[in-house]
């Protein structure tokens, strides 16, 4: 602890308590015409502000001297993996603790409240759109903004069909899913030339656009007031109670991100993902490799818009009210700080993003009013401290030994 | 093997390529040497269909090609090494090596071409489970060789190996590029600033400036030649 650090730090606060000082400080009574002077929050903003920039500093300096390795060492292994990463895909620690979730999750709705199994349900849709958008901007590289006019068109799907033709939640799925893709083909064939912020900026244009549709085209969507009434799934022709639906749907959820990881893992160790990767990394180099990256770029985009189609579906199914309030831009921003925060490319890190990105805010409902805050401070601290995600990718790699070739061990 | 024939190209509406009329002949090293800006890397993007051109022709064994897509190029037989390297920074050496045989179904045939990059660059071998993005320049320049070589090209074009490299590393990449093109019969168009070393690889020579060839001759008799020696030999 340096002089010069205590100085940086004093010079924080004081900038602090100068930026605050408006805010802080002065009340002006508009009822009364007086101002009111509250000189002693400008003690506390001090006091915050010194304390927080010197944590600040000790945990930046701390994270810049842990990384520097103290001597080269030579290894065949690609890169240091942190402690937590190796206890993960250690099998002997992962095995229990995957049965031991398991089990976990299978009583969960049985030991705890039906709000609760509501939450969790809702957690889970975000971790279907996580892993989702997790295809498109982790895995592809391609930023995109829109990703809840995905989500949407998939809910008016079975909203729409199942009010008109009273098409069954269990057909409205796969019909879900295809219409995401079919808009994600629409979407996708102008602008997908576009790369980086300008990509941004398109997906970002389009969301808004299915919303605004949405919201004003009042003969086909029924515009702000939504479509209520939506029927919850069944199981065949078998009727649930209320608490019976949410516990259902509960399962249901589970199920559908088991799948999606299942896919997901495949796709990116298939060709094509291999292709996704590369794009992220050398657009260029990936044409003077032969890789087709329009077709490559689109089926990155209609796969992820598949899984907001279907997460739509389950959504409007389990809220069984719609409205264009649900997806506005806001939601396509929950859904990628799910993906940037837990780790882009990495499919546990997703999900674990997902979790703590919808959970946190539900159980900081007791500081409602500060609620965003933290949840803003979170994102900061985080992308500072670990840029990567909570669980960055740990890519597999192909580990070649003395000529010997062995496929898909972990490294 | 590879003929353009009045090739134009431009970036929007600024012309690059002024018409230019190549032969490539099979089993040759060709070389295109100029300036900075003189169209010798958008040469190599037209032909790739990177960035197609607006007229002129280009026949690759008697097919027209000057209208596909660059995949389906590559999958022809003609790959490039581009400018700068541009390997995958995050891809281990081996993955990188992966991307390259992306179009090929062949296993084992991709298996042997893996060993035999790893016996033509042994530094690789040593490299393979390290990112891209870490390793030298030199060794970067062989990767992305070794990589266009994984697409098994008949034609191979390299854009700049010389760059930014140290006159050894240089060398030594040059030697391996005749290797190549004596032990896989690889057709080799090389685009270089080193007129030098690349005057002394290649058997023909092209030499461009402003987006037009400007003299085409024997390798040979370009290292004689007066006004090559004075623009870019600096003797």
């Amino acid at each position: 602890m340096t002089l010069g650090e205590i100085k940086k730090s004093l010079l924080a606060a004081a900038w602090f308590m100068f930026l605050t000082f408006p805010i802080m400080v002065i009340k002006v009574n508009t009822i009364q015409k007086t101002v009111e002077w509250h000189w002693e929050r400008l003690l506390y903003v001090a006091v915050g502000g010194f304390v927080f920039s010197f944590l600040w500093r000790y945990f930046l300096r701390r994270k810049q001297g842990g990384r520097r390795p103290a001597a080269p060492v030579e290894t065949d292994e690609p890169e240091a993996v942190p402690a937590f990463q190796r206890l993960i895909h250690d099998r002997r620690f992962a095995m229990p603790a995957l049965v031991v979730l398991g089990l976990f999750v299978l009583v969960f709705p049985y030991l705890f409240s039906m709000y609760q199994v509501n939450i969790m349900t809702t957690a889970l849709i975000y971790v279907v759109t996580g892993l989702g958008l997790n295809v498109v901007v982790g895995v592809a590289g391609l930023l995109h903004l829109g990703y809840a006019a995905f989500y949407a068109v998939g809910a008016y799907t079975y909203a729409l069909l199942n009010l008109h033709f009273g098409v069954s939640f269990w057909l409205a799925l796969p019909i879900g899913a295809a219409l995401g893709s079919v808009f994600a083909v629409i979407l996708g064939f102008p602008v997908l030339r576009l790369r980086g912020d300008y990509l941004a900026i398109v997906t970002l244009g389009f969301g808004e656009i299915i919303r605004l549709v949405l919201e004003n085209w009042n003969d086909f969507s029924y515009g702000p007031s939504g479509i209520a009434n939506i029927p919850r799934p069944k199981f065949f022709w078998f009727d649930f109670s209320l608490e019976q639906s949410a516990v259902f749907i509960y399962f249901l959820m589970l199920a559908m991100v088991l799948l999606t990881v299942f896919v997901t893992n495949r796709l990116k160790d298939s060709r094509i993902g291999r292709a996704w990767i590369a794009l992220r990394e050398d657009e260029v180099a990936c044409q003077a490799m032969g890789i087709d990256i329009a077709r490559t770029k689109l089926s990155a985009f209609v796969m992820g818009s598949a899984w907001a189609g279907m997460a739509g579906v389950v959504f409007a199914a389990k809220t069984t009210f719609i409205n264009p309030a649900s997806f506005t831009l806001w939601e396509s921003i929950v859904i990628l700080c799910i993906v940037v925060l837990g780790g882009m490319g990495s499919i546990l890190g997703v999900i674990l993003g997902a979790l703590v990105l919808i959970l946190l805010p539900e159980y900081l409902r007791a500081f409602s009013e500060y609620r965003m805050l933290i949840f803003g401070v979170v994102l900061v601290v985080m992308m500072v401290f670990r840029p990567g995600g909570i669980l960055s990718e740990v890519r597999r790699t192909y580990l070649f030994k003395e000529g010997l070739s062995k496929d898909g061990s972990l490294s | 093997m590879l003929k353009l024939a009045g090739v134009k190209t431009y970036y929007g509406n600024i012309q690059a390529l002024k018409g230019i009329d190549i032969e490539i002949s099979q089993g040759e090293i060709i070389t295109l040497i100029g300036a900075n800006g003189a169209g010798k890397s958008t040469t190599l993007m037209s032909i790739c269909g990177i960035v197609p051109p607006r007229s002129g022709s280009i026949t690759f064994e008697g097919r027209p090609i000057h209208d596909m897509k660059p995949n389906d190029i590559v999958r022809l037989g003609i790959c490039q090494v581009p400018e700068g390297r541009r390997i995958f920074p995050f891809l281990t050496v081996i993955e990188n090596l992966d991307m390259g045989s992306f179009l090929r179904n062949d296993k084992a045939d991709v298996k042997r071409d893996l060993d035999y990059v790893l016996t033509l660059f042994p530094i690789l071998a040593e490299r393979r489970n390290q990112a891209g993005g870490t390793l030298s320049g030199g060794e970067q320049q062989m990767l992305a060789i070794s990589r266009a070589l994984m697409a098994r090209p008949r034609l191979l074009l390299l854009d700049e190996p010389s760059l930014g490299l140290a006159p050894l590393v240089v060398r030594q990449i040059f030697a391996i590029i005749r290797k190549i093109n004596q032990e896989q019969k690889t057709t080799i168009f090389l685009v270089e600033q080193n007129a030098n070393l690349a005057l002394k690889a290649a058997h023909r020579g092209y030499v461009m400036e402003n987006g037009r060839i400007t003299l085409a001759d024997l390798t040979v008799n370009l290292l004689a030649n007066e006004a090559v020696r004075k623009a870019y030999l600096g003797i």
